[in-house]
């Protein structure tokens, strides 16, 4: 029992931070209708960023006071992502309003590559050390109601939290603020939005900072447990199936898809592993997301589509 | 008509020229809109009557021509420009956010008045706060106007097309305009929404004195509500006056009257 419930725990902890990234899509697909492709390489960049910055700032400042460095170098990177959002807005979507989707989904696949190489000749490719002090000794829960006791990663606390924390300000922005129903309608119908008042490049540079932001967050605490490396643009494939899972549109989905395909990739690899020769965690996710392609393409959450005819 | 009374020319369009590749929608075509009043735009199918919308709308940029607004020569209109300028809009296929209630679709209207800086906005502290509290009270107001109290929460897409057309006025009204456009605001309606929306109509130009300028179909509508009428065909100016006079015009008769009686 706690055994199954380790494994249970270490999977919702794992899928907190698949959501992270598929939130990133979810927000940039509701507030403009462009499925984002860039934004594993907007984590890389972030988490790059990050990692040098906070290497970088306590030489030139010659301080070494580890926290104000982490602080420093954070402020200094949500600016990066600020400059990166509004250039993208400036030098690509500006030129692609009303396009196709296909068109725009092109477009961040360019951007993607573009960020990847501009990230790493900026930065440098190796493999970089994000240290925010996230505690990483495990500790012991409810020793008394099972025997042993069960173990659970601090380091995997701590992010899930900081993720909630996330969803939460986020779900407030889009719902309560008057900025938030911009977003919303623009996301619903660009030339009413238009027409109203509403200014179609601000509101992009918006979404694209948010996103920025969120790119940054999962990018300091997938960088802090693999540190910022290559691969960590690779996380972005992984939350795809998060994103079909929960639907496209859906920041409940989101949360729900990554808590999902975290706790199956990790039930499924214990528990199912052994008949077919293990490996399952790798492809569990695509798998899951073929099924819900084939019985319900709009995902959990997502809005059916439904056209009048 | 009490209360309200024709004004200067405030918006001027002087020989309005477009085309969409071989295609003429609007041939030199030059009219003008007095403050206060109603003018409508009519004529046949495929006569560019929503193409002149769109153009004094800044969502068509024509070849030839001027758009003088309130004295303003606009060379350059634009969406965004024209909204600043106190020109607001309805569609033709209604195009409300589905997603969205009926109030937070009223409160987009709401969007080019609202000062508050973001950071303030997402705290929701301070003159934020207020702020949206003053838009809501103007909101309500428009709500009540339009008699819409029963639906304010429902998403619009759920609502009935009627239903969905008043939203798309109240959203337009929640903007303040001085010039309200209506592209067929009455199109696909049953008779009693028609009358319904008549009576706004009238009632948005006799109690804010904002100047309206329609598209409609509805020959009998368009004769009853409006001070004086444009009429379009083929992508050029065949008749402009008051209703009787555009009613007694031969060219009208034939182009489009004596189609359709």
């Amino acid at each position: 029992m706690s055994f199954f419930l380790e494994t249970l725990i270490g999977g919702l902890m794992s899928g907190m931070l698949y959501s992270l990234v598929a939130l990133g899509f979810v927000l940039i697909y509701k507030a403009s209708g462009v499925f984002n492709f860039a934004q594993g390489a907007m984590v890389l960049f972030a988490a790059l960023s990050m990692a040098r910055f906070s290497e970088w700032i306590p030489q030139w400042l010659g301080m070494d006071n580890l926290f104000m460095a982490n602080v420093l170098a954070f402020a200094v990177s949500v600016a990066v992502m600020f400059i990166v959002a509004w250039l993208i807005e400036r030098l690509v979507l500006r030129h692609l309003v009303n396009q196709e989707g296909a068109t725009l989904l092109m477009a961040t696949l360019g951007i993607a590559y573009f960020l990847d190489g501009v990230g790493q000749t900026i930065f440098g490719s190796d493999i970089y050390k994000i240290d925010v002090g996230m505690p990483k000794e495990p500790v012991m829960m409810l020793e008394n109601v099972f025997e042993g006791g069960i173990l659970i990663n601090k380091e995997d606390f701590v992010a899930a939290f900081i993720s909630a924390m996330l969803v939460l300000a986020l779900t407030i922005f889009f719902q309560k603020t008057a900025t938030g129903r911009a977003l919303r309608a623009v996301a619903d119908d660009h030339q009413a939005a238009q027409s109203i008042g509403i200014p179609l490049n601000r509101i992009w540079v918006i979404v694209w900072c948010v996103a920025g932001i969120t790119a940054l967050v999962a990018g300091v605490i997938w960088g802090s447990k693999l540190g910022a490396q290559f691969s960590l643009s690779t996380v972005a494939l992984r939350a795809l199936p998060v994103v079909i899972l929960g639907g496209l549109t859906s920041v409940p989905g989101a949360i729900i898809g990554g808590l999902i395909i975290g706790v199956g990739e990790k039930l499924s690899e214990v528990y199912l592993g052994p008949y077919v020769g293990g490996g399952i965690e790798i492809w569990f996710a695509y798998m899951l997301a073929l099924m819900f392609l084939l019985f319900r393409p709009q995902g959990l959450f997502g809005e059916k589509i439904i056209d009048r005819v | 008509m009490t209360g309200r009374k024709i004004g200067e020319v405030i918006l001027d369009l002087k020989n309005i020229s477009l085309s969409f590749g071989g295609v003429k929608a609007l041939q030199d075509i030059s009219f003008n809109v007095l403050e206060h009043e109603i003018r409508a735009i009519i004529g046949p199918n495929g006569a560019g009557k929503s193409s002149m919308l769109n153009v004094i709308n800044g969502v068509y940029r024509p070849q030839e021509g001027e758009i003088i607004l309130r004295g303003e020569h606009f060379a350059n209109m634009n969406s965004y420009r024209a909204a600043k300028a106190g020109l607001a809009r309805t569609f033709q296929n209604i195009a409300l956010f589905k997603g969205m209630s009926v109030l937070d679709n009223i409160m987009t209207g709401r969007n080019l008045k609202m000062k508050a800086n973001m950071l303030l906005q997402a705290l929701w502290v301070g003159p934020a706060q207020r702020e949206e509290l003053e838009h809501r009270l103007k909101v309500e107001e428009i709500i009540d106007f339009l008699e819409i109290q029963h639906i304010r929460k429902t998403p619009v897409g759920r609502l009935p097309y009627g239903l969905q057309k008043r939203v798309d006025l109240a959203r337009a009204l929640a903007m303040e305009p001085q010039i309200l456009l209506l592209d067929e605001p009455m199109a696909g309606m049953n008779v009693e929404e028609k009358q319904d929306m008549c009576r706004f109509i009238l009632d948005v130009n006799d109690q804010f004195g904002t100047t309206v300028v329609l598209i409609e179909h509805d020959m009998g509508v368009v004769m009853d509500i409006s001070d004086r009428v444009v009429v379009l065909d083929y992508g050029k100016k065949i008749g402009d006056g008051t209703p009787d006079e555009v009613r007694a015009n031969p060219d009208v008769i034939s182009a489009y009257l004596g189609a359709s009686h």
